[in-house]
């Protein structure tokens, strides 16, 4: 946590930034001399994605644990290689060492073979000692297995590897795990709009797979800006062979069908319209009472809009219909409607209660189960909204928090019955947003729902939609059953 | 030159009334020669509204402009064709300030849709949007277009004042006069009376009388009871509020300024609570008066537009044949002198149209007239099934007969919804297009639908649209 961190001046990024004027104030010149004197938060404007700009801040440094000499890990300088190989293939500078370079990009650090604990200590400092060198927007990147036994995401649905009565595997359990709190507490560390994430890339699928490469993609670029501190569960070799062929910022969703429930208003806009910039034939759907703002967005983005209520009993069979009649297919639905009814458990009500659920949970359970009984459903993608109020659980939010932790059960529970439909389930759980919701949140807690978090900002809209679009693409194809926290570390929840 | 006559061409390279045409052409300029226009069916495919909303509430300071460009947009976006050129929209206003002379024109530009798509303006008082579904239904079935929209919008909030008749004159003459003296010579002509402003009147020029007393004395001359015209009115609450509570308007009606629904309908009313209400018109009449603000309509603020088109437009855009519009009909009545009520000639107008297609009354699924009041509704039935009208004011040797009310204004009318003048005509086609869709596919058989719009001058227009099981 060294005050003499260089390079922290703050990078003013294009994109739209909050309505923060905190972070207007002290993101750069004399305000933010103040700040870090007073050792008040020192948030910069996060490095978001921009065609126009590399989607790397500098050189990627790959460490493995045999980066230095060492014995019998061979197969981890492998996967080491093959990690750098695909960067290469990406046209970035790619070091094997940090020592030589003045400005670094990225550090991807490659423990899929860690057996012990102890094995940590080499590539921990290493990427200590280049750290300082972190540029702005910076990132860092593990890559590791998953420990059986211990839920992080749902890694712990995976099948578990090795033979269990042999102790190693007790001590390579430690190891592995150990990856999670060791990468968590670097993530705290970061600076100047710097990201810390990792790959949990399961046993028996190679780090060459797709969907550990489109992972590396995405978490290396500003697409996933406000993403810190979280875990990508890689659990296939499923998608794309040529995906490495597949140039960056190009559409990856062209010509996918995808429909974004509670699209007029505030992040289900802005999923829509990313979503369509990547590509995709976007139908917006929203409540008839949304009519008007749903139009106007429906018309930018030249689509027909689609008004219905998901607690509708045909909700899914409406959505059906209309995708069928203009496109004759449907590739993924994003399951964005929701509302809050907030109240202290002990004034809440039926109807706040219910209604919550209702539409929160039920509607995406029941839409999608109608969705399925359709052949036009082969190979879908859904994706769920869950909060991180669903993981921590928030005060005055037990209705809301019930829903979105159902979300969080409804993916996890729906990615063996798409898998058998070549599909994927999964679901993004914003922290702390700027949307017209939370600006109605008095000043004082907003100002510090803001700074609850290791990038001490609140995300946009756009970060969520950026991850969803991730986890709709074929680069996602290998990711089932998981949720994504959109929330830049929040320090609320683990 | 439309996708549908190039992809005719090879099949008919020559026009069959070609005979004109002396010496065979080549090949070559064959393709160059104009392509004969094909008849088409025109197509209802899509329809849209704001919801409507009494004059002075939430759409007070909202233009008429702003109200046609909402319906057009949200007709744009249900559809899905943002940035498309259409062959035409058409539409009107009743109530138009002169600065509004390109009243379509204006919100078209201001739309989603393709800039380079024409406006023309179109008026008919109540019937503006029936005549602007008559406009672009025959423009397709000419083969002139292939895909056009028909609306209309008003706004008694957004009503032109104009000034009297003795300062025009004389601010006429102030721009005329290039002297100094000859100015203040045509100021001078001022009088204070001259200063006040003159409101819109819905009294028609010809005998002063409002709209709601002429209707009175035809609803005297028919006969027309109190308790029969507040029976429609509760009809009309209570259809309207089950068609909004189903669901049935969700693609029909984009809200707009935070209005989800129209404002003047009152699910709760009934025939018994509207027998509270005092008359409003015909109380200088000998007969009872029984017309009151509850079974007649009030000034309302609204816009809306349907989408029409030929088949193979609507399939490539991936739209359904809702409804053909098969045929229209326009009449006019002679009600200066009193020979017939102001608001009956679509009486006329609906048995010409019915014979012109081999149709009788008694053919048609359902039917829409237009509430200006209860009592129109009421006096043109009574009309049709009185032997002496129907032969000697129409010329039939039977009766038109009687209409079987589980057929009349199934979705409720602008009793209930409210009635911006020419909004109505379009909010009918696109409302009664839906419900015969649904029967023709339930009952798997084509569907016809007569609609009747009275208006101001004593005219009428009427209509016939079909629907059908497949497509």
């Amino acid at each position: 946590m060294s005050p003499s961190l260089p390079n922290v001046t703050s990078k003013i990024w294009p994109g739209t930034g909050p309505d923060d004027a905190y972070l207007g104030l002290v993101s750069q010149g004399p305000g933010r001399k103040v700040a870090t004197t007073l050792g008040l938060p020192a948030p910069v404007e996060l490095r978001r994605h921009d065609p126009a700009r590399p989607t790397v801040s500098g050189p990627v440094v790959v460490l493995s644990p045999t980066s230095g000499a060492r014995g019998p890990g061979e197969t981890a300088a492998t996967e080491a290689d093959d990690l750098a190989t695909h960067l290469l293939g990406r046209g970035l500078e790619v070091h094997r060492h940090g020592d030589d370079l003045r400005k670094v990009g990225a550090v991807v650090l490659c423990l899929t073979e860690v057996r012990t604990p102890s094995d940590l200590t080499a590539p921990a400092l290493e990427l200590g000692s280049v750290l300082r060198k972190l540029a702005p927007g910076g990132r860092v990147i593990t890559v590791s297995r998953p420990a059986t036994g211990v839920a992080l995401g749902s890694a712990a649905n995976l099948p578990a590897s090795g033979d269990s009565q042999d102790y190693t595997a007790v001590s390579r359990n430690a190891a592995r795990q150990g990856v999670v709190g060791f990468l968590r507490s670097a993530a705290q560390e970061m600076r100047g709009g710097a990201t810390a994430n990792g790959i949990v890339v399961a046993d028996g699928v190679s780090v060459s797979a797709p969907s550990v490469a489109g992972s590396l993609d995405f978490l290396l670029s500003g697409r996933s800006a406000f993403v810190d501190g979280q875990f990508l569960v890689v659990g296939t070799d499923q998608g794309p062979a040529d995906l490495a062929q597949v140039p960056q910022g190009e559409a990856p969703l062209s010509g996918r069908v995808v429909v974004v429930t509670g699209a007029a208003r505030g992040i289900g806009e802005e999923i829509a319209r990313l979503l369509h910039t990547q590509g995709a034939h976007v139908v917006p759907v929203d409540v008839p009472a949304a009519g008007q703002p749903l139009s106007t967005l429906a018309n930018e983005l030249e689509t027909a809009s689609l008004s219905l209520d998901v607690t509708a009993e045909d909700a899914g069979q409406r959505i059906l219909e209309h995708c069928r009649s203009r496109y004759g297919r449907l590739d993924g639905i994003v399951h964005n409607a929701g509302i809050t009814r907030d109240k202290m458990l002990a004034n809440m009500d039926q109807a706040k209660f219910a209604s919550v659920l209702a539409v929160n949970t039920e509607a995406p359970l029941r839409i999608t189960e109608q969705l399925l009984a359709d052949p036009m459903a082969d190979g879908l993608r859904v994706v769920g909204l869950a909060s991180t109020s669903g993981v921590a659980g928030n005060r005055g939010q037990t209705n809301y928090a019930a829903s979105k932790a159902g979300v969080v059960g409804m993916v996890a529970g729906l990615a063996p019955i798409l898998a058998a439909r070549g599909g994927t389930a999964n679901a993004v759980a914003p922290g702390f947003i700027e949307t017209e919701m939370t600006a109605k949140i008095p000043l004082a807690r907003r100002q510090v729902a803001r700074r609850l978090n290791s990038l001490q900002q609140g995300g946009l809209p756009l970060d969520v939609a950026e991850a969803i679009a991730f986890l709709l693409s074929d680069s996602a194809a290998g990711i089932s059953g998981q949720t994504l926290r959109v929330c830049g570390q929040n320090l609320v929840g683990a | 030159m439309t996708a549908q006559n190039t992809a005719a061409s090879p099949q008919n390279p020559r026009p069959e009334s070609g005979g004109a045409e002396v010496s065979a052409p080549s090949e070559a300029t064959t393709s160059n020669r104009p392509q004969p226009r094909q008849q088409q069916t025109a197509w209802v495919v899509a329809g849209n509204r704001t919801p409507f909303a009494r004059s002075g509430g939430p759409y007070a300071n909202t233009s008429v402009q702003e109200l046609f460009t909402a319906a057009l947009d949200g007709l744009v976006a249900r559809t899905g064709i943002a940035g498309q050129r259409l062959g035409a929209v058409a539409g009107g206003a009743v109530l138009k300030q002169p600065k509004a002379f390109n009243l379509v024109r204006e919100p078209v530009l201001g739309s989603a849709l393709d800039p380079h798509t024409p406006g023309v303006d179109v008026q008919q008082a109540c019937a503006t949007g029936m005549e602007t579904t008559s406009l672009i239904a025959n423009k397709i079935r000419c083969g002139q277009i292939e895909v056009g929209i028909a609306g209309g919008v008003d706004s008694a909030s957004d009503a032109p004042i104009v000034v009297g008749e003795g300062l025009r004159k004389v601010l006429l003459k102030l721009n005329r006069a290039k002297s100094p003296k000859d100015k203040l010579m045509a100021l001078s002509k001022l009088r204070p009376a001259d200063l006040a402003p003159v409101a819109p009147g819905v009294a028609e020029p010809r005998t002063g009388l409002s709209m709601g007393e002429h209707q009175a004395i035809t609803t005297a001359r028919w006969g027309i009871t109190r308790e029969a015209q507040d029976e429609i009115a509760a009809n009309s609450h209570h259809n309207l509020a089950k068609t909004w509570d189903s669901g049935f308007f969700d693609d029909l009606v984009t809200p707009f300024r935070g209005v989800t629904k129209d404002t003047n309908l009152r699910p709760d009313t009934s025939a018994e609570k509207l027998a509270g209400l005092s008359p409003v018109f015909g109380k200088s009449l000998e007969a009872e008066a029984t017309m009151t603000a509850g079974n007649s309509t009030p000034l309302t603020d609204g816009a809306s537009a349907i989408l029409i088109a030929t088949e193979q437009w609507a399939t490539e855009h991936k739209l359904p044949l809702l409804a053909e519009v098969v045929d229209t009909e326009s009449a006019a009545v002679d009600f200066v002198d009193g020979e017939e009520g102001l608001l009956m000639a679509p009486a006329y107008a609906a048995p010409r149209l019915l014979a012109r297609n081999g149709l009788t009354l008694q053919d048609i699924d359902l039917v829409e007239i237009h509430e200006a009041f209860a009592s129109t509704v009421l006096t043109i039935l009574a009309a049709w099934e009185d032997a002496e009208f129907c032969r000697d004011r129409l010329g039939l040797d039977e009766p038109v007969g009687a209409l079987d009310r589980t057929r009349l204004n199934v979705h409720g009318s602008s009793l209930a919804a409210g009635h911006p003048f020419a909004a109505t005509g379009t909010r009918i086609v696109a409302t009664l297009s839906k419900e015969l869709k649904a029967r023709a596919v339930a009952q798997n058989r084509p569907v016809t639908g007569l609609i009747s719009v009275c208006a101001a001058g004593g005219q009428g227009a009427v209509a016939l649209l079909r629907a059908y099981p497949q497509s």
